[in-house]
């Protein structure tokens, strides 16, 4: 995939949910488009289907209907082998609850991005070393999750999504489990990964956490709010 | 290959940080793999002996004999002790067939003791044949030496001794030269015989050899129990030309017929044993206990199996977050159905690699303590491999299949 300033597209997507019987429409045709080094709040009450979109953003479900491009491709009817690619390369993800393997290092934790991505061991160590000393776990490489604090897992979440150098990074509620302290440290990091040039969209239902992003979409009842 | 490499180092964490459950779950697999190398081996190694002594009887020759060696079940014995005996004349007869070399009469009578001062044998046999008995029965003699035609034709009271009954009743002398009372007949020991082993655990070797006339004047006909008469009377041990056994079998047959004077609609009222109906009689009475063996290995390496999976079951449901994150960051299903057929299959092959262990030592200590010899051939350890191998994919098929098929946004919810 080229490099291009836009890096993903959805059009008027659509996501049907069938519990039991019952059908439930999460998105009901939501248009949105993320640019190069855009930094991007999604907000919305729960159901609002704010969770649902970033996860087909990010490649980790398909749409209903309705066409999803990354970088230029297609990718709406993407095999799961294919998705899984997108999501191993081009997306980084940074979850509420860390998401962390337990009993892996948090090098072996940051690392694991580039164990589906066939690196060779030596430089996959190096890179996840690498990354982990930028952001201040220098002494906590070979620390299992129950030994650090949440601010430091989340830290270490958060090398694990720039590890493969990700187009894109999503993250759900990345504060949510956090105090007010940690969590600005937190966004603190976001806003200068932004300042660096990478592109983030953040789920959050907190308004000072939205306000840390320059653009802030609103969803309600599967569809975007008019800002 | 890297892959597989990773596939597999990860595997061993899982079963580092659970040691007690994966060795428990492999418990079935090494119990199924022991029972099989043991029991294998076992039967091998009886194979082996029994086929080894069988073929010491002598792999190529036809005795032909008034009785089968292997009884059919329904035969009549009045009907059969009424058959004619053979002859030492049919031996001559014999040997002039063109697909036999040589055929000589072979009279084996056994008696209760043969003592030489102080020492006694029980139970040996006395053998009635002539000067090429040794190179019939490839069994040459290897002190002294061996009859001569006069020896035979002058109906001499020599005698060659079984290396058995030599170093029992002459443990200290060379017996050659000495004279041997042999019911009432003294014998003259001329020769020792070569030391042959036993057979199905008796001695080979604890008999003498005189010539047939001899052994007719010691045990004239009418002196023959019922019991050496129904046992006794000659055996005609046939040597057929190399390659031309069946053709041997063939002519001799009928000759015999003619012989004995049988008519078309006759049966034959002789009979001819080869080795080969010993292996077929012993291949028959193994091959049941071998199915059954067979039969007790699979269901335990089912069970073993059944273990396998369960606990595959239950390591995936507790580790839905781990592969809902691993899907996150890049993992399709294919790459998570293989690293749970990984583990499954690692976990049957660690079973199956210690039950070959544990199963050789057993076979090897039932070797030590039991008179059962154990034969461990290259084919049983790959069984026990290939079988552990195709019980971890065929029972971690289905947990794996699960693992894959886990929604990542599901998976990463589940707590």
């Amino acid at each position: 995939m080229k490099e291009n300033s836009v890096i993903c597209r959805a059009v008027d997507i659509r996501k049907i949910y069938t519990r039991g019987k019952v059908a439930v429409e999460a998105l009901r045709g939501v248009t949105v488009q993320i640019q190069r080094n855009d930094y991007i709040s999604i907000m919305g009450p729960s159901g609002s289907g704010k969770s649902t979109l970033v996860h087909i953003l990010s490649c980790l479900d398909s749409p209903t209907s309705g066409k999803y491009y990354f970088e230029d491709t297609l990718v709406s009817q993407y095999t799961d082998l294919e998705l899984a690619k997108i999501r191993n390369k081009y997306v980084g993800f940074v979850f509420q609850n860390f998401s962390l393997l337990p009993r892996s290092t948090a090098l072996d934790n940051v690392a694991l991005p580039l164990v589906y991505g066939g690196v060779r061991k030596k430089e996959k160590i190096a890179k996840a070393a690498d990354i982990l000393r930028k952001i201040g776990l220098g002494d906590r490489m070979h620390h299992r999750p129950n030994e650090m604090s949440g601010g430091e897992c989340q830290r270490v979440a958060i090398a694990r999504a720039l590890v493969n150098d990700p187009r894109i990074i999503f993250a759900d509620e990345p504060t949510g489990n956090l105090d007010s302290v940690t969590g600005s440290e937190i966004m603190g990091i976001f806003d200068k990964l932004v300042e660096e040039g990478n592109t983030i969209v953040l789920v959050t239902h907190d308004a000072n956490v939205a306000a840390h992003a320059k653009k802030i979409v609103k969803l309600k009842d599967g569809r975007i709010e008019d800002a | 290959m890297r892959d597989i490499a990773e596939r597999i180092t990860l595997s061993f964490q899982t079963f580092k940080t659970h040691r007690m459950r994966s060795f428990l779950t492999t418990l079935g697999i090494i119990i199924g793999v022991t029972t099989v190398i043991a029991i294998l081996s076992l039967i091998e190694g009886l194979n082996r002996s029994v086929a080894e002594q069988v073929r010491s009887i002598g792999s190529d020759l036809i005795f032909l004999q008034k009785y089968t060696w292997v009884s059919t079940g329904h035969s009549d014995l009045e009907k059969l002790a009424a058959r004619p005996d053979l002859t030492p004349d049919d031996a001559d007869a014999l040997t002039a067939l063109p697909s036999v070399e040589i055929a000589i009469p072979d009279a084996d009578t056994r008696v209760t003791t043969l003592k030489y001062r102080d020492n006694e044998v029980t139970n040996p046999t006395v053998v009635g044949s002539d000067e090429n008995y040794s190179y019939v029965n490839n069994h040459f003699v290897e002190s002294g030496r061996d009859f001569s035609r006069d020896d035979v034709l002058h109906r001499r009271k020599v005698g060659i001794v079984g290396s058995y009954l030599a170093t029992n009743l002459f443990p200290d002398e060379s017996p050659v030269g000495k004279e041997l009372m042999v019911e009432g007949h003294r014998i003259r020991i001329i020769g020792v015989f070569r030391e042959k082993g036993s057979f199905l655990g008796q001695s080979m070797d604890n008999f003498i050899l005189i010539p047939y006339p001899t052994h007719e004047k010691i045990f004239p006909r009418s002196t023959r129990s019922i019991y050496s008469r129904v046992y006794g009377g000659y055996s005609i041990d046939i040597k057929p030309v190399e390659g031309k056994i069946e053709q041997a079998k063939d002519e001799v047959t009928e000759l015999m017929r003619r012989r004995h004077g049988l008519g078309f609609d006759e049966e034959n009222d002789f009979e001819l044993n080869t080795q080969q109906v010993l292996m077929d009689l012993y291949a028959n009475i193994t091959r049941v206990g071998f199915v059954a063996i067979v039969a007790i290995a699979g269901i335990s390496l089912v069970v073993g199996g059944i273990g396998i999976m369960n606990i595959m079951l239950v390591s995936v449901a507790e580790r839905t977050r781990e592969i809902g994150i691993r899907k996150a960051v890049g993992a399709s299903n294919q790459t998570i159905l293989f690293q749970f057929l990984t583990e499954s299959v690692i976990l049957a092959l660690i079973g199956g690699i210690i039950g070959i262990g544990i199963g050789l030592v057993l076979a090897e200590i039932i070797s030590v303590v039991s008179p059962l010899k154990a034969a461990v051939s290259f084919w049983m350890v790959l069984l026990g491999f290939g079988f552990s191998a195709s019980v971890g994919i065929f029972f971690g098929i289905y947990p794996a299949r699960r693992a894959a098929s886990l929604n990542p946004i599901e998976a990463l919810r589940y707590e």
